[in-house]
C-alpha cells in the first residue's frame, strides 16, 4: 500500500471510478460573481448577516421619514416624557417601544439618527483609509529599494501600536469634531491596508503578466493601478469589510470615553455613554438599546466578512 | 549578528527620537494647560509666576529641548494636576494596570487555546459553532459595551459583584495586590473579565485556524496511519505546531492590552494607568500625557526590537539581508 492509498481510506471507499462514464455535458460559462453568490448562498448565517446589514442601512438612509419623532427638534421633546420604559405612551399619543432618554426623546428615533453618524464616520473613514494605505502600499510594493524599507517600516511599527490608542491620542490632540475624528480613525487603520497591498502586490510583481506589461512598455503608473490593483482586490476587500466594522466600533468607543464627536453629533456611542449614568439606577434602556444597535450592526457587518475570507482562502478548499 | 544589533538599536533609538519629538508636539497642540491650573479669578501676577514656574512662556523648541535633556536623566517632569513627579504617578498605577492585564491574558489563553483546538478538530459540531459564534461576538463587539452588559448583570441586577474601583490590596514588595485576598478577586473579576474576552476571542481563532489547517497536512495522516490516537495526535503534533504563532501573539498583545485596559479601566473605574491617561487629556495634564505616551512608545519599540532580533536569530537569511 502507498501512502496515496491510506489517505484515501480516510474518504469514502465506495467512490470507485464508474466504467466508461457517459462525457459530462459541458456546463455553460458562469459569471464569477455569481459563482461567488452561490457559494455564499451556501451559509444562511452569512445571508441573515447580509440581509441585516442591507436593513440596518436602509433603516439609517430613510431615518428622517420613517421615525415617530425627529429627535433632534427641541419642539418635539417633553420633559414629562422623559426616563420613561419601553412601551410607554407619550404626551403626543404614540407608543415609545424602546423607551425615552434623559430628555424625553424617542430612543427608537434617536438610535436610527445615530445609525446614520456612526455609519457616515465607519463608511467615511474606511474607505479613506482604503485608498490611502493601498495607495502606499503599492507605492511600497512597486518601487523598492529605500522607499519600500521607509514606507513598510512605518507602517509595520504602527501595526505593532494598538489602533484604539493611536486614534484617542490623535482625537486628543486634534480636538473633537467629525473631520479630526475622520483623520484619527484613517491614520489608525491605513496601516491594514497598506500591509495586505503590500504583500499582495509584492507576489504578484514577480508574475508573467507583470513583466510582460513592463516589456511592452507601459508607464509604472498604468501597471500598478490597472494591471496590479485588481488582481489584489479580494484581499483588501475583506480588510475593507473590517475595517469599516472596526471603524465604527472605534468611534463609538471614543465617543463613549467622551472623547468623540461634539455633542451636535450624537452617534450611537454618544448615547450609550449618556445612558450610562442612569444604569445603576436600573434605568437599562437608555444605553442598552443603541448599544444592542450597535452590536447587530457591527457582528453582521463581520459576519459577512468572515464569509467572503472563507470563500477566497484556497487553504479551506480541499 | 553585531552589526545587526547595532543597527537595530540605532534604529530603535531614532523611532524613539522622532516620537518623543511627535509626541511633545502634538500634546503641545492640545488646549492651554493653565486655564485647568489656575483658577479664573487669580491675579495676573500669579498667572505671570505659574506660568514661568512651569516653563509655558518659553518657545518651544525650547521647552522640548529641557524635555529631552531632563528624559535623558530619566526625569520625564511633574504632573500639573498631581503635583509629584510623573514618573512616580505612573508606576504607582502600574501595578493595577498590570495585575488585571496578566490575569486576563492568562485567563484568555487558557480557555481559549482548548477551546479553538476543539472548534478546529471538529469544525462542524454544534458546540464547535457556539465556540465561534462567542469568538465573533468576543471580536466585533467593542470592550466597553460588554463592560456595560457586565455592570448590569452582575452589578445591578444579580448584585454579586462590585460595579467598580479595586478593592483592598496587600502589599507584597512595596505594592498592593488585589489578587491576594477574596474580595480583591471579586473586584478584580469583571474587569478582567471584560478586557480578556478580546484574547480569547483571538486565541480562540488562532488556535482553530491552525488546528484546521495542520489536520489537513500529510503529518497528520501518517500518524493516523501510524495507529496513534487522536488525543495523542492533538496534544503532540497541533499543540506543538500551533503553539509557535500563539507564543509570538501573546508576546505581542501584552503590550496592545494595556492599550485596551485604558476603556476598560474607565468603564470599572480601576485606579490603573489607563485611567490615569484619560483624566489626564481630560485635564490638559501635559506631563501625564507627554510621559506616559514616551513610555507606551518605549515598550513597543523595546518589543519589536525584541521580536527582531530574535527572528534574525532563528533565521539567518534576515541577517544577511540587513533591511
Amino acid at each position: 500500500m502507498t501512502p496515496t492509498d491510506t489517505t484515501l481510506t480516510s474518504q469514502d471507499p465506495v467512490t470507485l471510478p464508474a466504467p466508461e462514464a457517459a462525457p459530462a455535458p459541458v456546463p455553460p460559462p458562469v459569471s464569477p460573481l455569481r459563482a461567488f453568490w452561490a457559494e455564499y448562498r451556501e451559509s444562511w448565517i452569512a445571508v441573515i448577516a447580509l440581509a441585516v446589514v442591507v436593513l440596518v442601512v436602509l433603516a439609517a438612509l430613510l431615518a428622517p421619514w420613517i421615525t415617530p419623532q425627529d429627535p433632534y427638534d427641541i419642539a418635539n421633546l417633553s420633559l414629562m416624557d422623559a426616563r420613561r420604559p419601553p412601551g410607554y405612551v407619550g404626551a403626543e399619543g404614540y407608543t415609545h417601544w424602546l423607551g425615552t432618554d434623559a430628555n424625553g426623546r424617542d430612543l427608537l428615533s434617536a438610535i436610527l439618527y445615530g445609525l446614520r453618524i456612526s455609519l457616515q464616520m465607519g463608511l467615511v473613514a474606511g474607505l479613506v483609509a482604503l485608498s490611502v494605505g493601498t495607495t502606499l502600499g503599492l507605492v511600497a510594493a512597486h518601487s523598492g529599494g529605500r522607499i519600500e524599507t521607509a514606507i513598510m517600516r512605518i507602517v509595520d511599527l504602527q501595526l505593532s501600536f494598538p489602533a484604539i490608542l493611536l486614534a484617542l491620542v490623535l482625537v486628543a490632540m486634534l480636538g473633537q469634531g467629525k473631520g479630526q475624528l475622520i483623520a484619527a480613525l484613517v491614520a489608525a487603520q491605513y496601516a491594514y491596508f497598506a500591509r495586505t497591498a503590500y504583500g499582495a502586490a509584492a507576489a504578484e510583481r514577480r508574475k508573467d503578466y507583470v513583466e510582460a506589461a513592463h516589456s511592452v512598455p507601459l508607464s509604472a503608473r498604468r501597471i500598478v493601478f490597472r494591471h496590479i490593483l485588481p488582481n489584489i482586490m479580494p484581499p483588501l476587500i475583506v480588510v475593507a469589510t473590517v475595517q469599516i466594522a472596526n471603524s465604527i466600533a472605534l468611534e463609538a468607543t471614543l465617543s463613549f470615553l467622551g472623547l468623540g464627536l461634539p455633542v451636535t453629533e450624537p452617534s450611537l456611542g454618544m448615547l450609550i455613554s449618556n445612558g450610562f449614568q442612569y444604569m445603576m439606577s436600573g434605568r437599562y434602556w437608555i444605553s442598552i438599546y443603541p448599544g444592542i444597535a450597535l452590536i447587530i450592526l457591527i457582528v453582521a457587518i463581520n459576519l459577512v466578512g468572515d464569509q467572503i475570507r472563507d470563500q477566497l482562502n484556497p487553504r479551506l478548499k480541499r | 549578528m553585531l552589526g545587526f544589533i547595532i543597527q537595530r538599536l540605532l534604529q530603535a533609538g531614532l523611532v524613539m527620537l522622532v516620537m518623543s519629538a511627535l509626541v511633545f508636539v502634538g500634546v503641545f497642540a492640545i488646549g492651554n494647560p493653565i486655564d485647568v491650573i489656575i483658577s479664573p479669578d487669580a491675579t495676573q501676577d500669579i498667572r505671570a509666576r505659574a506660568i514661568a514656574a512651569y516653563g509655558l512662556d518659553r518657545p518651544i523648541w525650547e521647552q522640548y529641548a529641557g524635555f529631552l535633556g531632563r528624559l535623558l536623566q530619566g526625569d520625564l517632569g511633574r504632573s500639573f494636576v498631581f503635583n509629584m513627579n510623573v514618573t512616580d504617578l505612573i508606576f504607582s498605577r502600574l501595578p493595577a494596570t498590570l495585575e488585571l492585564t496578566l490575569v486576563a491574558v492568562l485567563g484568555a489563553t487558557f480557555i481559549g487555546v482548548p477551546l479553538g483546538i476543539y472548534a478546529g478538530y471538529r469544525p462542524d459540531s454544534p458546540v464547535s459553532k457556539g465556540i465561534m459564534a462567542v469568538s465573533v461576538l468576543g471580536f466585533s463587539v467593542p470592550t466597553f459595551w460588554i463592560g456595560l452588559l457586565l455592570i448590569l448583570t452582575f452589578a445591578v441586577w444579580l448584585g454579586w459583584l462590585p460595579a467598580g474601583s479595586r478593592g483592598p490590596t496587600v502589599e507584597v514588595f512595596g505594592v498592593g495586590w488585589s489578587f491576594l485576598t477574596p474580595e480583591g478577586w471579586k473586584h478584580l473579576l469583571l474587569p478582567a473579565l471584560n478586557l480578556s474576552l478580546f484574547k480569547f476571542a483571538m486565541m480562540v481563532r488562532l488556535s482553530r485556524a491552525g488546528t484546521r489547517e495542520i489536520m489537513l497536512t500529510d503529518t497528520v495522516r501518517f500518524a493516523r496511519a501510524a495507529g496513534l490516537s487522536e488525543w495523542t495526535i492533538l496534544r503532540h503534533h497541533v499543540l506543538k505546531l500551533i503553539s509557535i504563532p500563539i507564543v509570538t501573539v501573546f508576546g505581542l498583545e501584552f503590550g496592545s492590552t494595556l492599550a485596551f485596559a485604558v476603556v476598560t479601566e474607565t468603564i470599572f473605574s480601576w485606579p490603573g494607568v489607563g485611567k490615569l491617561i484619560i483624566d489626564s487629556i481630560n485635564s490638559l495634564d501635559r506631563p501625564v500625557m507627554v510621559a506616559y505616551l514616551i513610555l507606551v512608545a518605549a515598550l513597543f519599540v523595546t518589543i519589536n526590537l525584541l521580536v527582531d532580533l530574535t527572528y534574525a536569530l532563528l533565521d539567518p537569511r534576515l541577517r544577511r539581508k540587513g533591511a
